[in-house]
């Protein structure tokens, strides 16, 4: 298939999954935020959700207070984050335009759809119809373009890069979500096992719809190592580390291509430390330093996508021939 | 201006033959049912984003075209004499255009002024000498045309233009067939209309005719300036429905004079190019340097005969509206026939005759610029204002051979839903003509309407909406 309808399909599932984890990380900071006493903690929470996300320099040049009101414009609305739920629906959907004839006509209604809903949202702003329930939309707009894309699509090299991005980006927004608590719980440490500690991590299990998930798999109480291990290791849950690593290692195989040896070797090497690796050890190591450099290692695996199907190092240096001319037209 | 001819109603107020089905129809229809049906159309056409972008408009970037729900029908005998002449007349306009860049027998013959061709800007030096496959330029023609009361001549057919270089609209027709199935299923049962949906088979057969010699199973392409074009929408709906990528400038490269595209496997090489990108940008290298759009080499494998463009370079000098007065003649020279189709008469402004009759006349006149397009650049002297017309007279004599002038001809009207009712508006017809070993056509093609009252300016971007096209099939 062309490279770039490759690539557009990529980032069309990417930024639609973006979208939704992104609705998932807003919705447990927000959930948590609830239990603050003071304004001042709550602050203190909003912040690090925006660091987890790599966005709080860009946040703090335009806004004063990290309070949920200003936060949740920013990651919601705000069109000129490129990281809010506005811009990463806005993207999937221009992708998809852009590809119209890879994806099936049902896809293309769904993702415009839900741009000209969201649209309609951010005139009227999340707070109309309530902050859930924007973020409950948010999920359901993404669950449905991924059915959507299960019950009609080809299962040919289209739909692979689809479900590719989605991994990807799924993977990578677990870890975050993962570290977000840590960062709001560790100043903290007076709280665990106490009822707040309780409420923050049935809420960061309910954002990513595991509440029920750790219900059936532990039959116990909740604990930050149980739950750790839920999202991380555990190969039966949809969301966890290891699930999407899989599906990414699947995938790769199944698309192949004669540049692909080096991605798929890659890729596996990250799979199998994750089988290997024992909850324990991830903790005795420290969650956060884990997670740190298992970011670090998808966003190496996201580069290596990029230059193995899309833009080919020789390929790109005749694009740029192109592009520094468009500099000088200018 | 005097009564335009209606499609539908004769003079006399009585249905015409070919409408009489449909007007039945429509009586029996409750009001309201229609009211819901167009909202339905208006929500089917939104959610599928059959839009179009608007240039220099900033705010909503897309736009529906309106579509009206009262057809354009076309009674059989009428389209199997149009059909004819649009063969015809796309015949000779390939004729001609291998013509003036080989022999150009058509200058020697002294039918038409060499610097009319040559020192024309449309005319492509570097196409002189290229051999295309097939000696076809212009693979894709949309020939426009209106309908008028001429004299004694009662609704008379005009060819008004040829597009020979990107035309497009083609999806619009699609689209609007099957909108109408959609939403009216009944219509189709209760009369034979001639079927339009094998347009895009049409097409593909007919750029796979034309693949450089020796290819046995041509890739076909269609090439996109990107998707903020405004005409997006129709070059991703054409390469779906022909199964065929559709690519952009980055996705193409050159490689020793071949035509390469990007895969996720690697490069795999092009043979025809249905580009939707004008000369200028198509390639940095031979044409515009800072065109963004293009390929670098392109032009160099098409001149080596590795790929073939549709349409070909060049054809902008046969729809060029100097040129047009002279397509009748063409026909004689290289057909050996007469015209089926009239021109529009036509003052050529670098006549000093027409030109002090023209501008004595303005307020009644249609004047065009001879490169302009999409209904810019031009003036309708009977709904134009008098500094319009003063300011248009300075244009013209400051440059008389850059313009045409044409008497303003009371477009055919049909009637059509407008927010007070069910009103008279001007329409045009825009059928496609394919040529490659053969020459193939769909019954019919685009109907356009002006849906403002009383405006004769049909395009889109003037505000100008759709219809569907009938052609009766059978005794009507």
């Amino acid at each position: 298939m062309l490279s770039s309808t490759a690539e557009h399909l990529y980032w069309m599932a990417r930024s639609m999954e973006r979208a939704e984890n992104t609705a998932r990380m807003l919705d447990v900071t927000y959930r948590m935020s609830l239990l603050k006493q003071s304004s001042l903690e709550a602050h203190h929470e909003w912040r690090a959700m925006l660091s987890i996300s790599g966005l709080h320099e860009d946040f703090e040049a335009r806004y004063e207070v990290p309070d949920s009101a200003h936060v949740l414009h920013f990651m919601a609305l705000d069109e000129k984050n490129p990281g809010s739920i506005y811009n990463s629906i806005f993207t999937a959907r221009e992708n998809a335009r852009a590809v119209r004839g890879s994806i099936t006509s049902e896809m293309w209604e769904a993702l415009n759809a839900t741009w000209l809903e969201m649209r309609r949202i951010k005139n009227e702003g999340i707070e109309a119809d309530g902050i859930s329930r924007f973020f409950d939309w948010v999920k359901e707009r993404s669950h449905l373009s991924r059915g959507i894309a299960h019950g009609t699509m080809l299962r040919d090299n289209s739909f692979r890069f689809i479900r590719l991005g989605s991994f990807l980006e799924r993977a990578d927004n677990t870890a975050r979500i993962l570290d977000v608590k840590y960062h709001i719980l560790l100043p903290s440490l007076r709280d665990i096992g106490g009822a707040a500690d309780y409420y923050q991590w049935s809420a960061l299990l309910r954002s990513v719809s595991a509440f029920e998930a750790y219900r059936k798999v532990y039959r116990d109480q909740i604990t930050p190592k149980r739950v750790t291990e839920l999202l991380i290791l555990r190969p039966d849950m949809a969301r966890s580390l290891v699930t999407c690593m899989n599906e990414v290692n699947r995938l790769l195989h199944e698309i192949d291509g004669p540049r692909a040896t080096e991605l798929i070797g890659q890729c596996a090497l990250l799979r199998s430390k994750l089988h290997n690796d024992k909850i324990d050890n991830i903790f005795q190591y420290g969650l956060h330093e884990y997670i740190s450099e298992f970011l670090e290692k998808i966003y190496d695996l996201g580069n290596l996508v990029n230059t193995t199907f899309f833009w080919p190092a020789d390929e790109l240096k005749a694009a740029d021939t192109v592009s520094s001319q468009k500099q000088l037209s200018y | 201006m005097k009564i335009a001819y209606d499609e539908m109603y004769a003079p006399d107020g009585s249905v015409r033959k070919n409408y009489q089905e449909y007007s039945k129809w429509l009586q029996a229809m409750p009001a309201d049912v229609i009211a819901r049906k167009r909202e339905a159309a208006d929500v089917a056409f939104h959610r599928a984003g059959i839009t179009f972008a608007v240039y220099g408009e900033a705010e909503s970037q897309e736009r529906l075209i309106p579509f009206d729900i009262v057809p354009r029908i076309i009674p059989a005998h009428e389209w199997t004499r149009l059909e004819s002449g649009l063969r015809q007349r796309v015949k000779a306009l390939n004729a001609f255009l291998h013509d003036i860049y080989h022999d150009q027998e058509i200058i020697k013959s002294g039918r038409i002024p060499a610097q009319q061709i040559l020192g024309n800007s449309q005319f492509r030096h570097e196409m002189v000498g290229v051999d295309v496959p097939e000696q076809i330029y212009a693979h894709i023609a949309g020939v426009d045309l209106v309908r008028a009361d001429h004299g004694k001549q009662l609704g008379e057919y005009y060819v008004l233009e040829d597009n020979l270089r990107t035309p497009s609209g083609v999806s619009y027709m699609l689209e609007n067939r099957k909108m109408m199935m959609r939403l009216f299923p009944d219509l189709f049962t209760r009369q034979k209309i001639a079927p339009v949906e094998h347009y895009p088979d049409m097409l593909l057969n007919s750029l796979r005719s034309v693949a450089p010699k020796g290819v046995t199973n041509p890739n076909v392409v269609v090439l996109t300036p990107g998707q903020y074009n405004s005409a997006y929408f129709e070059h991703a709906f054409l390469a779906q429905q022909m199964g065929v990528e559709l690519v952009d400038g980055l996705d193409l490269f050159v490689l020793n004079e071949i035509v390469y595209m990007r895969t996720t496997e690697g490069p795999l090489r092009v043979d025809v190019i249905y580009r939707r990108i004008d000369d200028d940008f198509l390639d940095p290298k031979a044409f515009r340097p800072d065109s963004m759009l293009g390929v670098a080499g392109l032009f160099s494998a098409y001149r080596a005969g590795n790929v073939t463009l549709a349409n070909a370079v060049g054809t902008g000098i046969a729809d060029d509206k100097a040129i047009y007065v002279h397509v009748p003649e063409m026909i004689r020279f290289y057909c050996g026939e007469e015209p089926i189709l009239s021109n529009v008469p036509t003052w050529e402004l670098s006549k000093a005759d027409d030109l002090k009759y023209v501008l004595a006349n303005l307020a009644e006149l249609v004047v065009k610029e001879v490169h302009g397009s999409g209904g810019y650049g031009m003036l309708v002297g009977p709904t134009a204002s008098r500094d319009e017309i003063s300011l248009f007279r300075e244009k013209i004599i400051s440059n008389p051979a850059g313009y045409i002038a044409q008497p303003t001809l009371a477009l055919s009207t049909c009637p059509t839903f407008v927010d007070s009712g069910v009103a008279p508006r001007h329409i045009d017809l825009r059928p496609y003509v394919l040529s490659g070993k053969e020459v193939t056509m769909v019954p019919g093609g685009l109907t356009r309407v002006a849906l403002k009252e009383g405006s004769l300016v049909v395009n889109s971007s003037q505000g100008g909406g759709t219809k569907d096209t009938w052609i009766l099939e059978g005794g009507m």
